[in-house]
C-alpha cells in the first residue's frame, strides 16, 4: 500500500478536509457546503445516467432508481434484484449517507465486494461531492421530515489527536501485539477476503483504527478491537506493521 | 439602567470597528425591536437584554397578554395538561430584564427610516428589527374553509381559544361520532404536530367515547415519525384511526363547514368535529416589511439576517433558513444565535460560531413518548442538517415513558428560557 488514494478513510479525510469552519469578524461563517448540485447534474449524466434514473418519473432500470436514496438501507429497494453481496451489506447495517456513498462511489468493490454494479469508481473527490449534492435533492427534506438524512457531509466524525499522530511507536511492542491481528489478516499482505494491513504509512493506520474506535467506520469486530487498544498500542502496531512489505 | 465598564468599552471599541452602527455614535442606546412573543421573539428579546446588561434598549411587541404555547397544546386536548399550565405572561421579561413589553399589533415597517408603526399609531425606532411572527394561513388552500369558518371547523394551530374550542367539540362528540382532521401540506409548523394531535385526541376519546372514529385526510404520502405513530396507534387505539393519504384522495379535500361535511375526491363524509389545518406561510408582517420571497423569508444562516435587509432578522417559522423544521425548539435555538449576532453588530461583543439544534418530542399516549432530533450548522447557503437521531419502533415501555417525562422537563426549561 503506497498512495493515500488506496485508503478510503484517508481519502475521505482529504475530501472533506475543509470541514473546519472559518469565523470572520463580521459574524459570517464560511464553511464546507458539500458540493454544487448543478455541477453534479453533469457528473450524474456522464457517470451514472446510463444505468440509474432519478427524479419524479424515475423507475428501476439496469440499476435501481435513486429517489429517496439517502437514509436508505443498502439493497433494500422493493422490486429491484440486487446482488447477494449488496443485500448482505444492507443486512449488516450499510445505510446510504454522504460518507458511505462517497466511499462506495470512489471504489465500489472496496465497500461492497461482489456488487454487480460494473463501475470502476470515481476518483475525483470534488466530482463526487457535486454528484452527491445533486442526488441529495431527491431524498426527503429534513425541514419537513426532521429524521431525514443530513444534507451536509458530517466530515470526519472523529478526530485523531495530533499527539497520537506524532507518537513514535515501539516496533517490538507492535510485533507482540500484531500476533492478534494475524489471526485474521494475512501476514504476507495478500487479500484473503479480509483487508491486508501491512506496509501502511503509520499515520494512515492510526487514522483507520481511530475511525473504527469511534464507530465512524463500521465493522463489529474491528470496532471492538480498536476500542480495546490504547494510543500507545496503536502507535506501536502502526510502527511495526509499516516495516512489513507485501511479498510479490 | 447603568452601563457597566465591560460594555462601555465594548461599545467604544465597536464604534471604532463596526461600520453602520450609527446609534452608538451618539449617546442613545441602540434599539432592538422584536415583533412576536413566541419561542423566537421572547427568547431573542430576553437574550439580547440579559447579555447586553442594559446596553441595548429592547422592545417586544406582542398582541396577546397571555401567550399559550403551541407545543404541549395537544396534551391539553388529550386531557394530560390543563390550559393554564401552557399559558405564560411577559411580567418577568419586563421586571427582571427591563424589556419594554408592548401589547399591540405591528402594522407598518419603514425600512429607510428604520421604524415600526403599531396599530395604536405609535412609532418605534430601531437599529435592529427582529420579526418572529410565526405562521399565517394560505387563503383558499382548503376549498370551503377560511378563517370565518374557524368556529365551526377550528384550526387550533395557534394555541389559546382555538385549542379550547377544539377540546370542547371533542368532548361534546356524540357516541361513536367522527373526528376528522385535514392535515397540511409541507412545509408547516411542527412536522409531527398533527399526528401527535391525533394521538392525543384518540387518547381522550378512548376514555370518554371509545367507539368514536378518527379520520385524517392528508395531502402528503409520508410524514415525520410515520412508522412510530402508526405503531403507537396500533398499540393504543387499534381500529380507531384511519389515515387517508394522497393515494386515496387525501390531497383532494373540500370542506362544508355549515353542513359539517368533508368531501374527499367527490365522496361526502359526514363528520362531528373537523380540525382543518390549512397550508401555511410566513406572518403578514414579513410582507409588510418587504422581506418575503414567495411564502417565506430567506435569511443569512449564520445571523438570521434577512437576505433583503441587513437590519432586519427573521426567526422561527417565518424564516426560510434551510433544513431546520419549523418548531418552537428551532425558533428558540435560532433566537440565541440571532441575539449573539445582534450584540456583535451593535456592541461589538464577541460572536462565536453559530450552533443550532432541534428536538421534537411527541406523546403517543400517557407515558409513551417518542422523539426526533438533529444538530445543524450554518453554511453560506442554508442551515444544514449535520447529524440526528430518532426513537426506534418497538422500544420498551420504560424507554418510552422516560422520553415522555423528558418532554415535560423540556417544557419547563424552554418556557423558562423564553419568559425568564
Amino acid at each position: 500500500m503506497t498512495g493515500l488514494g488506496r485508503n478510503p478513510v484517508i481519502t475521505l479525510l482529504a475530501a472533506t478536509g475543509i470541514v473546519g469552519s472559518l469565523f470572520f469578524a463580521d459574524g459570517v461563517v464560511a464553511s464546507e457546503t458539500g458540493g454544487d448540485p448543478e455541477k453534479g447534474t453533469k457528473v450524474f449524466a456522464r457517470e451514472c445516467g446510463t444505468c440509474h434514473k432519478v427524479g419524479p418519473e424515475a423507475r428501476n432500470g439496469i440499476g435501481p432508481h435513486l429517489n429517496g436514496l439517502f437514509g436508505r438501507r443498502a439493497g433494500s429497494l422493493e422490486g429491484f434484484r440486487y446482488s447477494k453481496a449488496m443485500r448482505e451489506a444492507g443486512e449488516n447495517g450499510l445505510v446510504w449517507e454522504f460518507e458511505t456513498l462517497d466511499l462506495f462511489i470512489e471504489n465500489p468493490r472496496s465497500v461492497v465486494k461482489g456488487t454487480r454494479m460494473s463501475y470502476r469508481g470515481l476518483k475525483d473527490a470534488d466530482k463526487r461531492r457535486h454528484l452527491l449534492a445533486f442526488l441529495r435533492q431527491f431524498s426527503d427534506n429534513p425541514r419537513d421530515i426532521p429524521e431525514a438524512a443530513p444534507t451536509l457531509p458530517e466530515g470526519p466524525g472523529f478526530q485523531v489527536p495530533e499527539s497520537v499522530l506524532k507518537m513514535e511507536g515501539d516496533p517490538a511492542y507492535g510485533e507482540y501485539l500484531a500476533s492478534e491481528c494475524f489471526t485474521c489478516h494475512s501476514k504476507d499482505g495478500s487479500d484473503n477476503g479480509i483487508s491486508p494491513i501491512i506496509g501502511w504509512p503509520p499515520e494512515d493506520f492510526v487514522v483507520a483504527l481511530y475511525a473504527y474506535k469511534t464507530g465512524y467506520r463500521k465493522h463489529p469486530v474491528m470496532e471492538m478491537i480498536a476500542r480495546s487498544l490504547g494510543d500507545e498500542e496503536i502507535a506501536a502496531l502502526a510502527a511495526y506493521l509499516a516495516t512489513l512489505q507485501p511479498s510479490e | 439602567m447603568t452601563i457597566n465598564r465591560r460594555h462601555f468599552l465594548g461599545a467604544a471599541a465597536a464604534t471604532a470597528a463596526v461600520a453602520g452602527a450609527p446609534a452608538i455614535a451618539g449617546q442613545a442606546k441602540p434599539k432592538v425591536v422584536v415583533i412576536g412573543g413566541g419561542p423566537g421573539g421572547a427568547t431573542v428579546a430576553r437574550y439580547v437584554a440579559k447579555d447586553s446588561k442594559g446596553a441595548i434598549d429592547v422592545t417586544l411587541v406582542e398582541p396577546t397578554r397571555k401567550y399559550y404555547t403551541c407545543f404541549f397544546s395537544n396534551l391539553y386536548l388529550g386531557g394530560l395538561r390543563d390550559l393554564a399550565s401552557i399559558g405564560h405572561t411577559y411580567g418577568n421579561l419586563a421586571a427582571k430584564y427591563g424589556i419594554n413589553i408592548v401589547h399591540d399589533y405591528a402594522v407598518g415597517v419603514d425600512r429607510d427610516k428604520k421604524t415600526v408603526t403599531l396599530a395604536s399609531g405609535s412609532v418605534l425606532p430601531y437599529d435592529r428589527l427582529v420579526l418572529s411572527p410565526g405562521i399565517d394561513f394560505i387563503k383558499g388552500s382548503v376549498p370551503g374553509w377560511d378563517v370565518s369558518a374557524q368556529n365551526e371547523m377550528p384550526h387550533a394551530y395557534k394555541a389559546g381559544s382555538q385549542t379550547e374550542l377544539l377540546r370542547a367539540q371533542i368532548d361534546a362528540m356524540p357516541k361513536g361520532g367522527v373526528f376528522a382532521m385535514v392535515a397540511p401540506p409541507n412545509p408547516y409548523r411542527c412536522p409531527p404536530g398533527p399526528y401527535e394531535r391525533v394521538s392525543m385526541v384518540a387518547f381522550r376519546l378512548k376514555q370518554i367515547n371509545p367507539t368514536a372514529k378518527i379520520m385524517i385526510f392528508d395531502p402528503k404520502p409520508k410524514f415525520s415519525k410515520m412508522a412510530l405513530f402508526q405503531e403507537g396507534w396500533q398499540n393504543h387505539y387499534s381500529g380507531m384511526i384511519e389515515w387517508i393519504g394522497p393515494d386515496f384522495g387525501g390531497d383532494k379535500v373540500e370542506v362544508r363547514p355549515d353542513a359539517m361535511e368533508v368531501v374527499v375526491d367527490g365522496e361526502v363524509n359526514k363528520v362531528d368535529v373537523c380540525n382543518v389545518i390549512p397550508a401555511m406561510r410566513n406572518g403578514r408582517i414579513c410582507d409588510i416589511a418587504g422581506v418575503s420571497d414567495g411564502r417565506w423569508s430567506p435569511v443569512v444562516p449564520a445571523t438570521l439576517q434577512s437576505r433583503m435587509d441587513e437590519n432586519i432578522h427573521v426567526l422561527g417559522d417565518s424564516a426560510a433558513q434551510g433544513d431546520m423544521p419549523k418548531s418552537g425548539f428551532s425558533a428558540n435555538s435560532q433566537a440565541k444565535v440571532c441575539a449573539m449576532a445582534i450584540r456583535h453588530a451593535l456592541l461589538g461583543d464577541k460572536a462565536f460560531p453559530p450552533k443550532f439544534a432541534n428536538t421534537c418530542w411527541s406523546a403517543l399516549a400517557e407515558c409513551d413518548g417518542v422523539k426526533v432530533g438533529a444538530t445543524y450548522k450554518a453554511t453560506p447557503e442554508k442551515i444544514a442538517k449535520v447529524t440526528g437521531f430518532i426513537s426506534k419502533t418497538g422500544e420498551p415501555a420504560d424507554v418510552r415513558c422516560q422520553t415522555y417525562k423528558e418532554a415535560w422537563g423540556w417544557y419547563d426549561s424552554i418556557t423558562q428560557d423564553m419568559f425568564g
